[in-house]
């Protein structure tokens, strides 16, 4: 089963990081990362650009809107996703578990699994 | 990240608002500053044992309105107190107060918290200086080494700003749209200020100064958080990113300052490129230009050339053209000439400069770009005197001795186009 891991956290504290900061929690999760990715089993991986980058169509009687901003306001915002190939739901956890260990910014990880899953090659 | 470390990023990033709310309760910036103090002292102490809590601004303003109240009626027995002083269940009352603290009534006590900052009777340093106290809660001694300056000197400096700003009284009453907007655009500026306290940097500073540039970019997402559709914040953000990104690359190892079109773009940090290029394109969309955006706009061209040459001059001249309708400015007016000399040649970018001559007098980039245009046109003896007055008008002898060597690289390029212009 392939699972989602989607990560939520306050972007006021995730942006307050300085450089040195931001830097060593991002390399202690790909730390995280790196077994999982030799065993063949992680997917993509995304981080999200600030919600204040973010943009929301919505339909309002019938008609699309675009709105500056995300989808809600929260405490916590989405800032990015994991894919995971596990056997089992203790898996996710487990995996989400080591990144929750080693990234200060107090959020959740929420472990969802995939329905469809397209994996288009774009060239970043 | 240690875990003292993490604290003091949580109590930093709910400054403002806390800040901005014990300010209204409080009426008084040295008692809401008092308040928060103690309540920041308190977190130290207590979230370690208790774990942090949900909502880092909401016990703060908790914990800071009670000592506040607490030091008032130590103070002055008589003086009435605001009401329900009387909050056991700190648990209940967090929820409460964070229920409370609704988007809008947030929006507008830290809007407030800067709008202070911003009095028109202080000159741009003590507005900068006093926000990064207030706001961002820098301490002095951090503040004076970014302004290079000494401690005690930027000490007074802060006081006496303070002082104005509590003469001049707190605007309490929520502003209306009008008022709003324009305390929006004075705070936006005050911003723009800090960035460039940080960004116009000699040789040498630029360690010192960046959290000036830093913190400027945080308190810009702190106002597009704030105020999600306003195109104008959108573009002074992604001005700030644009501009920031190039940072690694300005200066070379002997800390001298290295031109845009020398610095190795591969340093140039891409994360806040997209991140301001986003914004460019979000803010473009709504159709409302402003001095912001078009800056923005032109650092975005700048930011998506890989290599100089691939620099789209041509919008960048259209674009300082509208900028110089918006916001006419002789400085303006010469950044647009290094455009048009690129587009429409030398002899037209000095047709443009030449009469802001008597206004940019003291002005060492206009005789240094004056020198350039006329080197290119052959009209060398012109040039040596235009680059003497740059070099007369330099600051520091470092800054002569720069100003020089680009002077002489000029000299080279510019003989050598006189010298084909002359062939054909």
């Amino acid at each position: 089963m392939l699972y989602a891991i989607l990560c939520y956290a306050s972007e006021d504290v995730v942006c307050s990081w300085s450089k040195e900061q931001d830097e060593e929690v991002m390399t202690k999760l790909l730390g995280v990362q790196e077994k999982y990715a030799k065993a063949g089993r992680l997917g993509p991986v995304a981080r999200l650009l600030p919600t204040t980058a973010a943009t929301t169509l919505r339909k309002v009687k019938g008609e699309s809107i675009v709105i500056d901003g995300p989808f809600a306001e929260t405490k916590e915002q989405f800032l990015g996703f994991y894919t995971l190939e596990c056997n089992d739901l203790d898996e996710a956890v487990d995996f989400a578990r080591e990144l929750s260990e080693v990234n200060p910014s107090g959020g959740s990880y929420e472990i969802r699994p995939v329905s469809v899953f397209n994996p288009t090659r774009v060239s970043a | 990240m240690t875990e003292l470390g993490w604290i003091s990023t949580a109590i930093s990033t709910a400054r403002p608002q806390a800040m901005g709310a014990l300010l209204r309760y409080f009426r008084d910036l040295d008692a809401a500053e008092e308040a928060f103090q103690d309540a920041c002292l308190r977190a130290l102490n207590n979230w370690p044992k208790n774990g942090p809590p949900r909502d880092p601004a909401a016990w703060l303003i908790f914990v800071g309105r009670n000592s506040g109240i607490d030091a008032v009626r130590k103070r002055a027995k008589q003086a009435p107190l605001p009401e329900e002083d009387q909050i056991s269940d700190l648990e209940d009352a967090e929820t409460d107060i964070a229920e409370r603290l609704d988007g809008a009534h947030y929006r507008d006590d830290i809007l407030r918290l800067l709008f202070i900052c911003c009095h028109p009777d202080l000159p741009a340093t003590q507005q900068i200086a006093v926000a990064l106290r207030i706001v961002s809660g820098l301490t002095v001694k951090q503040i004076a080494r970014a302004f290079l300056v000494g401690e005690s000197a930027m000490e007074q400096r802060i006081t006496r700003a303070k002082a104005r700003i509590a003469d001049a009284g707190v605007p309490f009453e929520t502003p209306g749209a009008v008022e709003r907007s324009e305390r929006l655009a004075a705070v936006a500026a005050m911003v723009y200020l800090i960035f460039n306290e940080g960004y116009s940097t000699n040789s040498g500073e630029a360690p010192a100064r960046a959290p000036l540039c830093e913190e400027a970019i945080r308190l810009a997402r702190l106002l597009l958080r704030l105020f999600q559709t306003e195109p104008e914040i959108m573009g002074l953000t992604a001005l700030l990113l644009l501009q920031h990104a190039r940072a690694p690359a300005r200066f070379d190892e002997n800390g001298e300052i290295v031109l845009l079109e020398d610095q190795d773009r591969g340093l140039w940090s891409r994360k806040m490129i997209d991140e301001g290029l986003a914004l460019v394109d979000k803010a473009l969309r709504h159709q409302k230009p402003g001095p912001y955006q078009v800056q923005a706009a032109i650092a975005a061209l700048h930011a998506r050339a890989a290599k100089p040459e691939d620099t789209d001059w041509t919008e960048i001249d259209l674009l300082y053209s509208l900028l110089e309708q918006m916001q006419p400015s002789p400085v303006v007016t010469l950044n647009r000439a290094v455009a048009v000399a690129k587009v429409r040649g030398p002899e037209a970018a000095l047709a443009m400069i030449e009469p802001l001559e008597q206004r940019l007098s003291g002005y060492f980039h206009f005789f240094g770009l004056k020198g350039g245009l006329l080197m290119q046109l052959g009209r060398g003896e012109e040039a040596r005197t235009a680059f003497d007055r740059a070099i007369a008008l330099a600051n520091t002898a470092a800054e002569a001795a720069h100003i020089r060597m680009h002077i002489d690289r000029l000299m080279k390029e510019g003989a050598a186009q006189g010298a084909s212009r002359k062939a054909h």
